[in-house]
């Protein structure tokens, strides 16, 4: 790092002369952050990456005995972890696609001429500021089979939504989809108002047909905006814990957050968590990477 | 859109009219039927069909603060008179108050959980707004060697999953004896919320011109000076959306709170849920605490409004 670029002004300025230099400013201000992030966050990780390598166990005061790369042998060949990454990916799919539908579909209703635009607005995105463990916790309470809001609104008797093995995942995506589909609408709205309006009368003087209107302007001029949308609901859902946790306790709702939950303080494996915890970690950095990426594309335009 | 309109188009408008309303009639219905169960009788909370029109009380409200116990048999007239009006309400539901053998009332924890929450929440806050907003100022300003990198590692500690990272500092945090203190929380919610705040910040920052501090440095004033002077003043909405946001995730948090706390430093978040225990739980007072701790962050996303975009998408997108 040299110093010699980053100040405008010219050195022997009387501005310059006076205070902290800019580059006693810059370090004051970055590195106390910069530092704090490695101390508690990537030193732990290190802190973890040793015991990964370890039958360490944090309920026994045996020590850790080093045991080489068995832990991440043993996870990956564990047919268990591979059924929660497998209901992970279901979870992901399901709700991160329902959120597109229904987020993206909420922005092109609201991109028309509707009366209190911005209070419905407001209004609309309020689910997604409330607290997860919480909406799962009330959503229990709608999807009561017997007492619960939601079967007698749809006359459906007595559905078991999460105590049915089968049902349960689709119910806590449900929930996951009300709670963030306004997070897709804010972000489409974004990219649809920014759709300059001479193109769709271009298009409607050549009488071209709503359909391609919309495939062929409208969808692909928002896309990017989407697409950071997408990125960040998957790596979101990716993570979900507090929402399946509070929800349903099945094995077919066991998301990898609550595996690793239950491995790490329910079971106390914890040089075994360590090593689940590092696997979890390099998939969520790749989804990162490819999230900041369409961030900074978007940024630039 | 056209000036003149097609009577096809007014037909499309009026569906879409309706369709938003009926859409925000289902977005709304769930947070409209907790904040209806806060107010019912114990008894309506959980019928068959569920009861839409009732008499409200605020019963379950009283609930939520004190400790209470189930009333072996009916309650003598003279000591039902003699109670005050919060606790007849309680005495009506089949439940009596608590009291230590001196009198007083005992607390139920949910007023404890509540200010733990705020504390946390308020205390992280400043932390990670104050320390962004500096570092923020610096990468908006100042030349550093391989910028996007360090903007990308600060980003990527945000994306940590929690309970990755909650593994190794529930061993470090129990080495330094700070497991259930509001300090460990402090700390974990600080680091959590610091990108973020760098992150939105940088946007803020890199909007106000430039020439405004040097104008201020060709007249005289230090770089301090100028921070302080010009800049913090400029981006002072800036730097109150990133409060609030930062504010309510370190709010709504759980999985740090459920394994890092149990009693002293506990949060709503993990405390809320726990109400429901064995047994039948009373829906009436789960409702009541959600309430309670949904309002705040309610009032801070209508002020938020108009920042909502930018603070989804650190930064990337604004209006």
């Amino acid at each position: 790092m040299t110093d010699s670029v980053m100040t405008r002004l010219d050195p022997n300025s009387r501005a310059a002369a006076r205070g902290w230099s800019d580059l006693t400013i810059r370090n004051l201000f970055i590195i106390p952050t910069i530092a704090f992030l490695i101390i508690f966050n990537i030193f732990p990780l290190l802190y973890s990456l040793g015991y990964s390598f370890t039958d360490f166990r944090a309920s026994t005061n045996a020590p850790a005995k080093f045991i080489g790369l068995q832990n991440y042998r043993e996870l990956l060949n564990d047919e268990f972890i591979w059924r929660n990454f497998t209901i992970t990916a279901k979870y992901v799919i399901v709700s991160v696609a329902g959120q597109v539908i229904v987020g993206f579909g909420l922005a092109m209703l609201l991109n028309r001429d509707i009366p209190m635009k911005g209070l419905i607005t407001t209004l609309l995105l309020l689910p997604m500021m409330l607290s997860m463990a919480v909406v799962g916790l009330f959503w229990k309470l709608l999807y009561d089979p017997s007492f619960g809001i939601i079967n007698y609104a749809l006359g459906l008797g007595k559905f078991e939504w999460l105590a049915d093995p089968d049902m349960a995942l689709y119910a806590i995506a449900i929930t996951d989809i009300w709670m963030w589909s306004p997070f897709v609408m804010l972000l489409s709205l974004a990219g649809l108002s920014a759709v300059p309006k001479h193109l769709y009368e271009a298009a409607e003087i050549d009488r071209a047909g709503p359909f391609y209107t919309f495939f062929r302007i409208t969808l692909p001029l928002v896309l990017p905006i989407l697409m950071i949308a997408i990125i960040f609901r998957t790596m979101e859902a990716f993570k979900t814990f507090d929402l399946a946790y509070i929800m349903a306790s099945q094995p077919t709702t066991e998301l990898i957050s609550i595996r690793l939950y239950k491995m790490a303080f329910l079971e106390w494996q914890t040089g075994k968590s360590s090593a689940f915890a590092y696997i979890v970690l390099v998939m969520v950095v790749a989804i990162t990477n490819i999230y900041v990426k369409y961030l900074n594309k978007v940024k630039e335009r | 859109m056209s000036a003149v309109r097609t009577p096809r188009e007014v037909l499309l408008n009026r569906v879409a009219v309706v369709a938003v309303f009926v859409a925000l009639f289902i977005m709304l219905a769930p947070i409209y039927w907790i904040a209806s169960t806060s107010f019912k009788p114990r008894n309506l909370a959980t019928t068959v069909p569920p009861t839409i029109l009732f008499e409200p009380t605020v019963a379950p409200y009283v609930k939520t603060f004190v400790k209470r116990s189930q009333l072996r048999g009916p309650v003598e007239e003279e000591v039902y008179e003699a109670a005050p009006w919060w606790e007849q309400l309680v005495l009506d539901g089949g439940e009596k108050v608590v009291r230590s053998p001196s009198g007083e009332v005992k607390p139920s924890g949910y007023g404890q959980r509540f200010m733990n929450s705020l504390i946390v929440a308020v205390v992280s806050t400043i932390f990670a707004v104050s320390m962004g907003t500096l570092t923020a100022y610096g990468f908006s300003r100042f030349k550093v060697a391989g910028k996007d990198d360090w903007l990308f590692f600060i980003l990527s500690t945000r994306m940590l999953p929690p309970v990755v990272v909650a593994i190794p500092m529930f061993l470090m945090y129990r080495v330094v004896g700070l497991n259930d203190t509001h300090l460990g929380l402090i700390i974990l919610y600080t680091a959590f919320n610091l990108s973020f705040s760098v992150w939105i910040m940088k946007g803020f920052i890199d909007e106000i011109p430039r020439e405004y501090e040097e104008a201020a440095l060709v007249d005289g004033y230090t770089r301090m000076q100028a921070f302080f002077k010009i800049v913090l003043p400029e981006a002072m909405t800036g730097i109150a959306a990133t409060a609030v946001f930062c504010f309510i995730t370190a709010w709504n948090e759980y999985a740090f709170a459920l394994i890092m706390t149990n009693r002293n430093a506990q949060t709503a978040p993990p405390f809320i849920p726990s109400q429901i225990g064995s047994g039948l739980p009373d829906w009436t007072v789960i409702a009541a605490s959600t309430v309670l701790f949904l309002i705040p962050v309610a009032i801070f996303t209508f002020l938020l409004r108009n920042h909502l975009l930018r603070g989804m998408s650190f930064g990337a997108i604004r209006k």
